[in-house]
Formats: C-alpha cells, structure tokens, sequence
C-alpha cells in the first residue's frame, strides 16, 4: 500500500507538464544517440549534465531526462546492427547475429519490432523490480567481490560455442585474438604498458566501440564492394509487421532476459553489452538446435534487445540504494544529483521520496513513450533499406567515424578502426565469426583484473575463486552450460532415434 | 610629431597589452566527458562566461588516450603558441610526467597557469570495521601487513597507490609489503570495501560524501593541511595524527608553451577573477571541493616542485627506477 501510495505521488511528479516534456526529449535524444553508432549513452548524457544546470531543473527534473537519455539508447542501439550490420551501441553487438540475417531475409520490419516489444517488456519489468526489491537487491551488488567476477567471467565463457556457428575452433581462435587484445595498454595491476610498442594512444587499451565499429562496420563496406555485382543478397524491405504468433513465442525468451539483464545490469561494472551476451546464449542453449539462433531467428533478437533495457534499469539500483555508480553512465549520473544537493544513498527513498518516486514513474512512462515513438520509426526505418546500399551503408559508415571522432578527438582511433575493418574482412573471408572476438575483449579484461584482485587479498590462495556461495552457484553453472551441448545432443539423438522407428 | 607617434606606440602596445581577448577560446579536456578534467573544463568555462570575462563561449574538447599523454602531445607537438587555449590539469598530470609516462615530454614543455580548486585524499574503512582510529588500523596494519587489502580507483603508481604508499611510509611499513588492489575508478574500489573484500579504502573527499552521510563508511583521517567542512569537519588531518603526508588534488591547467605573454597574462588574471567569485565558490561547495588557488609564477615553482618530489617519490618507493 505505501509502495502504491508512493508511485502515485512519483506519477504527481513524472506527469507534471514539465517533466513529461523532459522525459520525451530524454526518449528522442536517447533514441538518436542509440541509432547513431559511434556515440554512446555516457557521452549523450554526459554532455546534457550542463544542460540541466543551465536550465535550473530541479534534481528530479534532471534525473528523469537523464535516465531518459540512458535507457532511450538501449532502445535505439538495435536499429543499425538489424538493418545494416553494424552495432549502434556495444551493448547491440550480439543483436546484430540474427537480426542482420532477418533482414538479409526481408525480416527487417519484424527485427526491429520485435526489439521494440522487447525493450518496452524488459524495461518495464526492470523498473518494477527496481521499485519493488531496489534495496534489497542492492545487497547483491556488493556481494560481488573479484571472487564472483571471475567466476562469472568464466561462466560468460562457457556459454562460448552458442556464438561459435558452424567451427567451433574457429571462434576459439577468435575468442583468443579478443583476449589478446584485452592485454594491450597499461597493465592495471603493475602500471606497465603492455603491447603498446610505444604508442601513447594504445595505453588506454582497446576501446570497445572502436573495435566494434572496425570490425563490423568498415568490414561490412569492404565486403560490400567486393560482392556490389548484382544479385548479392541484400537486405530488402519485405514484411514490416510483427505477427501475434512470432511475439508470443518470443515472449519466454524476452522474461528471461529481462531476468538475467536485470541482475547482470545491477552488478558494477559488469553492465548491458556482458548482460546481452549471456542472455543470447543462454537462450541459444536452453532453446537448442530447433530455434535457430544464429541464422535469424526473432528470439536472437529478443535476448539481447530485453537484456539491455533491463540492465539499464537495474544499474540504477546502486546509484539510487547505495550512492554507488556502476557504470561510467550512472558516475555522471550521481555527479549531477550532487550537484544539485541530492545526495544519493540508503535514506535517499525518505529523504527526496519525490526524486526516487518521480524518476520509476517516469520510467514507466518513458518505456511507453519508447514503444509509442520507435514503433511507428519500424516502418521508417526499414524503408532506408531501399536506399540503395552503396550510398546507406558507406553513409552510415561516415556518420559512425565522425561521431567516435566527435568523441574522443583522437585520429589515432580511427586508423584502428581502419586496421580493424581489414582484419573483420579477413576473418569473414576466412569465415571466422566476429562476435567471439568482442566477447573475449570485454570479458577478458574484467578475468584478469578480477583475477589477479582476488589474488591480491588472498595472498595467492586459489581456494578463494570458490569461497563464497554464489562464486560456487557460478561455478556450477558455468560447467553445466559447458556440458550441456553433450547432454542435449544426446537427448536430441536419442529422440531423432525413435522417430526413425 | 615624433613623441605623437611614440605616445600612439605605446598606447597602442598598452592597450594590447591590456586588451588581449579570446577568439574562439577553447579548454581541452585530455580524457573522456563526465571525468574530473571534463568537470574541470566545463565548469570554469561556464564559470568564465557568466563573469563576461571571454566574449564567447569557451568550447570544450575531450581528448583521450595515455592518461591525458595524448592532450600533452599535442599540445606540445601541434599548438605551441595558440594564446586560445588551456588545458585542464591535476596531481595525474605531474604524477604522469613524473614517471615519465608522456613519452619524452617533460613538465618544462608547457606554461603552467594556475590551480583553483582542491580536492583532498583521505583514507576509510567500512562503518563496523574494528578500526576506531588511524593508530588502531596502523597498529594492526604494522603487525600483518598481508592481512590489510587496501582498495584505490588508480593502477598501481597511480594517486590513489602513491596515497597508500606515502600513509605506509610515515607509519613505517615497509611500501613492499603493502597489499594495493586497484580499481577502475573509486566507485568500484568503494562498493568493493562495503562487500568486505579490501579493509582499506583511499580516494578523494569528494567521492565519499554520499557514504559519509549515510553512515556506512568510517573516514579515518584526510589528507590536507587543515581540515575540512561539511561532513569531514570532525574527521582529523592526518598531520594532527603525527603522519606526515599531504595529498591535495589541485584542479588547474596549463597552456602551450609558445602562447604571448599577454594571453599568458590574460588567462591568469581570469583564472583569479574566477577563482574569488561568489559563482565559483558555488562550484566548489556543489562539488565538495575545497579553496586553493596558486596562480601564475608561483605556480609554475609549485609544479616544478611537485614534479621532483613525485619523481623521487616514486623511485624511492620503487614505482620507477
């Protein structure tokens, strides 16, 4: 009753002319950095702090177009790894795997609704449990020490072979080449430069977007000149509707996620692109070999589309329970309500009941406001597809270079993302898959430092990776998920057996 | 006629003097938006332009890579003499260059202008840890130091290590059996320290201030020559517990090497005008960051200083050679 009583006082708040004016702008411009590869949701808001200090918004004000702009790039992050292959946000790499196929196969329009319903599930369900368990579950981001990291690092690698394709040593060695790119720059440990030949630039080690963007995109350009001789596949308009049937037997796949991006999302550090990757393949394994995952099927969407949205409400959680930032958006994020005398923490739900009340309601407002705007966009959007490819695609490609320049105002990131484009080129004509190789550079970075963290404080015991409850519950996880492709082979035989008689 | 053209001369030599403004003005922030020379950068640009002391606005520039070695670069290599731009800066700036982290770039290579704002190091422990005091977590410290975790948002050879090490080396621990778990950023350090897994959390007082108030951290003690306010106003220098060691985060820039004397002149004075308005103390206390202001000359004495105290800071405690 009091947590009705509360959310109706936070609806007062979010549905004051006002502030559901900033929610929309928050929405739009989420939307937009989300569609734009190359600009993340930590410069957007990043860079719309000093707006809201210019404008004297009060702090409620403030978070809820803040947080509009966070969650709003989740939703638009799909757009460009459907329709062209190239992810707009890292946390929208995994989407890329099957909803470029579904374009490939005139499924665009049906991709990215059905990353819209997702997002809108997901992050409707995220504030929710946020509203509902946000301090309780605060306690389970601190239980995670270098310990459970690394155990669930282990375990995002376990789930490994579901994006491995049809060679699964060939993603191994791609795999591989992430992790090696995951040791160049200063050694976080020792404070040496690692693999860096002198270069100052490399000493920050690889940035995420940048490798992505090289790989996917400049590699797609590439390809695309290569194969511009006409009747190479292309993703066409086709079918722009969601059928009833697709959406529900998506709607398992996007509860799940939701889940899992959830929890992953609360945890620091951890964030939305490792939430998106395990929800992909854990749906690709509990799902088996009859949905097919990984040659365009809705469900790949679902996963990591509901799984982003998810964690981005569940990476409020520590800002808002504990004062605690998770990720380098919500670090703005807690800098800005400072400033405005807010001082986030366990008393916060109390002490400004109308910025915490008013910010979940108009979450829940931005999350229909989301479905409201990008839903007719499907439309828009797969229409681009008629534009003729050799003007989309290196247009996109354009507006990706610019806007990591925009960035970061470093050259040298772009001539990575040129030698990134030749190695992505190389590796689809060799057919390796690309995607192993962004996983190994976003979790082999978090394994190691939370390896040898854990080291530190242990004095070098091993015992310690397996001292607490859930570094065992990860543990045990990641081998079940390593040796269920056996045991669901052998299920699957023996049922494909008796069908034969 | 001849003293006319020389009155005109000077007048004119004078009023340039006098008059050097801005075109274009431009602040780079050498790391990505929303960090602390970003937050330095645009708060003073607004700061600048709400004074009228530049005619437009300041942009704003983020420039990443090599832990702000990328900006320095830079500046050194393409933008010697713009009188246009400054350049925010920090303790990570001369801790770098110290280190000879900016390749073959020295602190000689720029114009140091000025600081105007301080942030203070502090060392805590969580809320229940059995330590009351600094003497009580030294004493236990001294008797196993393997049993201590200290957690920082800085590598190792980073201001939060250098922090810990400086604690050690006036409570007379041996900085090689210091256990320093580095962190990406004091955020995680400090949900790190709240979950138990490091004892020892060192950072900067302006990350603390939401777990002061909340209660859920013990600050031992902070590292400024007096104390501070607000919240920190019972918590005792570390000087007033017989350890002798400073940190203070001074936020400040330098500019090219080459710029005009006038420009030079130009953006201390504005600095100065900045730093003693109603505005800026604002910002300060809107950010929990403390009053510090060296300007000019002085300055540069204060970075040259700095930079060979940190140089042989770091040898002695084995971070360089």
């Amino acid at each position: 009753m009091d947590i009705l009583q509360a959310l109706l006082n936070g609806f007062g708040v979010a549905l004051a002319p006002v502030n559901l004016l900033l929610v929309l702008l928050g929405c739009l411009v989420g939307t937009l950095i989300g569609v734009l590869p190359g600009i993340g949701p930590i410069s957007g808001v990043a860079l719309l702090v000093p707006l809201t200090f210019a404008l004297k918004l009060p702090p409620e004000s403030a978070l809820i177009l803040l947080a509009g702009i966070y969650y709003g790039a989740m939703y638009g992050g799909s757009t460009t790894s459907i329709l062209l292959n190239i992810p707009g946000e890292t946390s929208s790499v995994v989407t890329a795997i099957d909803g470029h196929k579904l374009a490939k196969q005139g499924k665009a329009g049906p991709a990215l609704a059905m990353a819209a319903w997702g997002s809108f599930i997901a992050g409707t369900l995220s504030v929710l449990g946020l509203m509902t368990l946000g301090p309780l579950l605060a306690q389970w981001a601190i239980r995670f020490g270098p310990a459970e990291y690394f155990a669930l690092m282990v375990f995002g690698f376990s789930t490994l072979s579901a994006l491995a394709g049809k060679n699964l040593f060939k993603a191994l060695a791609a795999t591989g080449f992430g992790l090696m790119l995951a040791t160049v720059g200063q050694d976080p440990q020792s404070g040496i430069a690692r693999y860096t030949f002198g270069v100052m630039q490399l000493e920050d080690g690889m940035d995420f977007l940048v490798v992505a963007i090289g790989l996917f995109a400049v590699s797609e350009v590439l390809v695309f000149l290569e194969e511009k001789a006409p009747g190479a596949v292309q993703a066409q308009v086709g079918r722009i509707y969601l059928s009833l049937r697709d959406f529900l037997s998506s709607l398992g796949t996007i509860l799940r996620s939701s889940v899992i991006g959830f929890l992953i999302g609360i945890l620091p550090g951890a964030g939305a692109s490792i939430a998106s990757f395990v929800a992909y393949t854990t749906e690709k394994r509990l799902l088996g070999p009859k949905a097919r995952l990984g040659e365009g099927d809705l469900r790949g969407v679902a996963a990591p589309e509901s799984a982003n949205n998810a964690a981005a409400g569940g990476a409020l959680i520590p800002l808002l329970t504990l004062g605690l930032p998770g990720s380098g958006t919500t670090a703005i994020m807690l800098g800005a309500l400072m400033s405005l005398g807010v001082t986030p923490g366990p008393q916060m739900f109390q002490t400004h009941p109308q910025v915490v009340w008013g910010l979940i309601a108009s979450m829940y407002v931005g999350n229909a406001v989301l479905l409201l705007l990008n839903l007719p966009l499907v439309g828009l959007f797969v229409r681009l597809l008629s534009v003729p490819a050799w003007f989309l695609i290196p247009a996109v490609l354009a507006i990706s270079l610019i806007g990591v320049y925009a960035v970061n105002n470093n050259p040298f990131d772009l001539l990575l993302m040129a030698v990134f484009g030749l190695v992505g080129y190389l590796m689809r004509k060799l057919d390796f898959p690309l995607a192993p190789v962004l996983l190994g550079l976003v979790l082999g970075y978090l394994m190691e430092i939370n390896l040898r963290r854990a080291m530190t404080i242990s004095n070098g015991d091993i015992g310690y990776l397996f001292s607490s409850p859930i570094a065992i519950a990860l543990w045990l996880l990641a081998g079940l998920s390593l040796l269920s492709p056996l045991i669901i082979a052998r299920i699957g035989k023996r049922g494909l057996g008796n069908e034969e008689v | 006629m001849r003293w006319l053209i020389t009155a005109l001369l000077v007048a004119l030599a004078g009023s340039g003097l006098a008059q050097f403004t801005p075109r274009n003005p431009e602040c780079i922030a050498p790391a990505g938006a929303g960090g602390g020379w970003d937050f330095t950068c645009r708060s003073v640009a607004q700061v600048m332009l709400d004074l009228k002391l530049i005619p437009q606005p300041m942009k704003v520039t983020n420039v990443t890579g090599g832990g702000g070695g990328v900006a320095y670069a830079n500046v050194v290599t393409q933008r010697n003499n713009d009188p246009n731009l400054i350049v925010a800066a920090s303790p990570a700036t001369t801790v770098r260059l110290a280190q000879g982290q900016y390749s073959r770039f020295t602190e000689r290579d720029v114009r140091w202008l000025g600081a105007i704002a301080a942030d203070f190091g502090l060392v805590a422990v969580k809320a229940d840890a059995p330590w009351r005091t600094m003497q009580e977590l030294v004493a236990s410290w001294k008797a196993d130091p393997a049993k201590i975790a200290v957690g920082g948002g800085s590598a190792v050879g980073g201001q939060d290590h250098m922090k810990v090490l400086l604690l050690g080396r006036a409570a007379g621990i041996e900085p090689r059996n210091i256990k320093y778990v580095p962190f990406d950023g004091g955020g995680e350090a400090l949900t790190s320290l709240l979950g138990g897994f490091i004892q020892v959390f060192a950072g900067d007082a302006s990350e603390l201030r939401a777990q002061v108030q909340a209660g859920t951290v013990r600050v031992l003690g902070v590292m400024a020559p007096r104390r501070l306010e607000g919240v920190y106003a019972n918590i005792p220098t570390l000087r007033e517990l017989g350890y002798n060691v400073e940190w203070v985060v001074w936020r400040g820039f330098y500019a090219p090497k080459n710029m005009p004397t006038e420009a030079y002149e130009f953006w201390v004075r504005a600095l100065r005008q900045v730093e003693r308005s109603p505005e800026w103390a604002r910002v300060r206390e809107q950010n929990a960051l403390g009053k510090f202001s060296m300007l000019g000359a002085e300055f540069q004495v204060f970075i040259d200083r700095q930079v060979n105290q940190f140089r042989s800071l770091s040898r002695e405690l084995g971070i360089i050679r």
